[in-house]
């Protein structure tokens, strides 16, 4: 009779460490460790041998100090004599306001382009791909360079608007395109103002409510209310009326020439309209991609089944096609707006003061603290980046699929 | 049979009749494609105007263009008030375009025939129906490329060439008996050539040599642009495979390694990657030494586009399905013969448009080089060129050029890609 037993427990031998693929990975990790450390050792001595020679140390104290120079476009209150740290929170406000910018407009150019470009229509389908593979394949840098051009070369100086017939003349005078940058009326916050602001959110909260307890009764009894009219005089009507109830507490300030330049208005500049637009476009073309494949990727035979069931074109599109496509869809969209934050640091090619011009750029230049401002620099990019993927992690968690 | 009281019976088939005008032809297509609804009737309208706007400013603009003045000054006066390019400063500036401005005039036959040579040498990785022997000349072309490139003592690329062979004998060598063995072997008995031929070649070789040496910081134009682009796809497609490879890893401190460098360098823009090339990555060298800025710039790139590569094989590793692994397993691979034989020829099939939609980028990319003072295309255009009393303020021809250039290039290697895509699948849809 033969009994089982277990086989002898090998006892550790040293040249297992090289030969058994169960402790062989120990010797490779504790390998790389050490080529991890020296080579951190050895950059790291490298680094204070050359500062000690330069005589520099790394310090942040630069920070505090005044940074000295003007920026020409600021959304919080900036002077010469304001600090470094402050100018490099001056160009985060502008980089996240024309990332903001860009994502808002790309997306409506890349929604349009990529939905015309998969309509029937042979005309409108071929410029859409005429569009998408000329934009994505000419550099980004070149696009804020060309557009750029057109807003300081071509558009026509404050100048040209003056006199009794003038060479130039503002859009329904309300907006003059010059090449100092585009004047846009600035409204004017007058007493009761609050009133109105305050009624228009109310109604748009009104629309929401209204919108649900629509379709809850839809599900209910079978009742169709209309949605489209209501929903429009419930967020325009109210509002209006407390507009005209008030006194008209909120105006427009036009801009207008006095002297050599445009005064009053809001005036945006050209930098920023070129890194704005430029960027819209460019990245358009690539989401015009990803939607155009978010909705090829809905078998037809969900739209056939829609119809089936008799439900109209529009419907088709709002609750049987876009929910599925938009799960595909919006993985792409985000890292494209990704994209677009980090691209906008090429504002340092025209001239926009994002963070990139301020702190990479010129506090940079001015304190020679290039290694601070350098790892300063990435940790905002970083910070940006790893965010936004933590959201859309969350997100893609929640509408993957649910299997069971 | 009753047949006989019919008053008339055809005999023979009557001539199939044309469609309706409006039921074939142009005609039908029209109404099908173009006026299908009247919103796309609308639509077709608009589309028609913007095209119209688009010819009808360009065109003549192209058309009436002026080629043979020396500057700006003359083609207007040839011009005369006419709204019209002149492209003239493509043909006056052509060399500075491709080659920077300080490239010697006499020495621009070695770019150019790097880059034919280049063509010899990309073929047969791009095209696999070639002679395999082929390949020979693409292990060659980096070594005389950079001896045509920068010139100077011969013994620079030979040697490089000779500790090269010797590492890939070494490997030949030692490859049968473990993969490792062979692999860190070969760099070492390359290293060990590299830095003994090192030893003899003379600090003034240069003096004297055939071809006259040229500095990196003399390279500029499209030429850099070229060169960044290839150099740093090339280099960046093994680094990629490997961060693809050690972040699948069962590792936990190879795997974090991987994970940490791949989403650092992913979060940050390729430009701050360049502030470091340019600004702090001279720090980080042992002091005394002098590195280029070319060569601060072409390891920065590369490890940009190696971690964005690194995602895309990733994508191709985690597309296949499990029992290729097990498979692999079961016939008792180790792990690089697994990877090598069967994982990593499917994974890069998979993920070889990801990579070209990388190498496109990249490709794109190099123009931010001119934002750090380099003069690539770009850089030309906006600093000497557009700068220069002849030509200053000659700007659409210019862009123009430069985009038409860089659609050319990235354009024909999407559509390369896509043929590639093509040719290699093997699944049955």
């Amino acid at each position: 009779m033969t009994t089982m037993t277990d086989p002898p427990q090998e006892s550790f031998r040293l040249s297992m460490l090289l030969n058994d693929t169960r402790y062989r990975s120990y010797t490779f990790q504790f390998i790389a460790l050490i080529v991890l450390i020296s080579s951190i050792a050895f950059l790291m001595s490298n680094l204070f041998s050359n500062l000690a020679a330069a005589g520099l140390n790394i310090s942040y104290q630069f920070l505090g100090s005044p940074a000295g120079y003007d920026i020409n476009q600021t959304l919080v209150e900036y002077t010469s004599q304001s600090t470094n740290a402050r100018a490099a929170l001056v160009g985060i406000l502008n980089t996240l306001l024309v990332a903001f910018l860009a994502c808002v407009t790309a997306t409506v150019f890349g929604v349009i382009a990529g939905v015309l470009r998969l309509s029937n229509n042979w005309l409108v389908s071929k410029l859409m791909s005429f569009y998408v593979e000329i934009f994505r394949n000419i550099p980004v840098l070149i696009w804020i360079i060309i557009i750029f051009t057109i807003m300081i070369a071509v558009l026509p100086g404050p100048r040209a608007f003056r006199g009794d017939d003038p060479a130039a003349s503002m859009v329904l005078n309300a907006v003059a395109f010059t090449n100092r940058g585009v004047y846009i009326p600035a409204p004017v916050w007058g007493p009761g103002s609050l009133v109105v602001v305050a009624t228009f959110i109310l109604s748009v909260i009104g629309v929401f409510a209204y919108r649900r307890y629509a379709t809850n009764l839809l599900y209910a009894t079978g009742r169709l209310l209309p949605m489209g009219w209501p929903s429009l005089a419930i967020l325009f009507v109210p509002t209006l009326l407390v507009y005209f109830i008030m006194g008209m507490p909120i105006g427009l300030d036009y801009p207008a020439l006095k002297g050599f330049n445009f005064s009053g208005g809001i005036k945006v500049g050209g930098p920023l309209i070129a890194l704005w637009f430029a960027l819209s476009i460019y990245t358009g073309a690539f989401i015009a991609e990803n939607v155009r494949a978010g909705i090829q990727a809905i078998s037809k035979g969900q739209s056939e089944a829609a119809g089936a069931l008799g439900l109209r074109p529009g419907r088709i599109m709002n609750l049987v096609v876009l929910p599925q496509a938009l799960r595909v869809i919006i993985p792409p969209l985000i890292s494209q707006y990704l994209n677009i934050t980090k691209n906008s640091s090429l504002a340092i090619a025209v001239g926009y003061a994002d963070v990139t011009a301020t702190l990479g750029g010129i506090t940079l230049n001015q304190t020679g603290r290039a290694i601070e401002c350098v790892l300063l620099l990435m940790l905002f990019y970083l910070t940006i980046s790893l965010s936004i993927s933590a959201i859309m992690n969350v997100y893609n968690n929640s509408v993957k699929l649910k299997e069971r | 049979m009753s047949n006989t009281h019919a008053a008339f019976v055809r005999t023979e088939q009557v001539p199939p009749s044309p469609p309706p005008a409006n039921a074939a032809g142009p005609v039908k297509w029209a109404k099908d494609n173009l006026f299908s609804t009247p919103f796309y009737s609308v639509l077709t309208i608009v589309a028609l105007y913007v095209i119209y706007l688009i010819l009808g400013n360009t065109l003549p603009w192209i058309l009436n263009g002026v080629w043979g003045t020396s500057s700006l000054a003359e083609c207007r006066e040839v011009l005369d008030g006419v709204s019209a390019g002149c492209f003239s400063v493509l043909t006056e500036r052509w060399n500075q375009l491709l080659f920077g401005f300080k490239y010697p005039a006499d020495q621009y036959w070695r770019p150019a025939l790097t880059f034919l040579l280049f063509f010899a040498a990309a073929a047969p990785v791009l095209f696999y129906k070639l002679p395999r022997k082929l390949l020979l000349f693409t292990a060659i072309f980096p070594f005389l490329a950079y001896y045509l490139i920068w010139g100077g003592t011969i013994l620079t690329p030979i040697l490089a060439l000779v500790g090269t062979v010797v590492g890939y004998l070494v490997y030949q060598r030692l490859v049968s008996g473990s993969f490792a063995a062979g692999f860190f072997g070969g760099i070492a008995a390359a290293f060990v050539v590299w830095i003994i031929g090192g030893m003899l070649v003379p600090d003034n070789a240069n003096e004297g040599a055939m071809l006259q040496a040229v500095p990196s910081r003399d390279l500029g134009g499209f030429m850099l642009n070229m060169m960044l682009g290839v150099a740093c796809v090339s280099l960046s497609v093994p680094l990629g495979i490997a961060l693809a490879l050690g972040r699948q890893s069962d590792m936990p401190l190879i795997k974090w390694i991987c994970v940490i460098f791949i989403e650092f360098i992913r979060g940050v823009p390729l430009i701050t990657l360049l502030f470091v090339a340019s600004v702090m990555l001279a720090y980080f060298f042992p002091p005394g030494t002098t590195t280029d800025l070319f060569l601060r710039v072409v390891i920065m790139i590369t490890m940009f586009s190696a971690a964005y590569i690194a995602e895309v094989i990733r994508g191709g590793l985690a597309a296949l399905p499990r029992g290729q692994y097990e498979a692999a397993d079961s016939l008792g691979l180790d792990y690089p013969q697994a990877m090598r034989l069967i994982i990593l020829p499917q994974a890069l099939k998979i993920s070889i448009p990801g990579i070209v939609n990388v190498a496109v980028g990249l490709f794109k990319d190099t123009t931010l080089v001119s934002v750090i003072s380099m003069f690539d295309l770009l850089g030309m255009i906006r600093g000497p060129i557009l700068a220069s009393t002849e030509w200053n303020g000659v700007y659409w021809e210019l862009l123009g050029f430069a985009a038409l250039l860089f659609f050319v290039v990235c354009y024909g290697i999407s559509q390369y890609s896509q043929w590639l895509e093509r040719q290699l699948a093997t699944d049955h849809r």
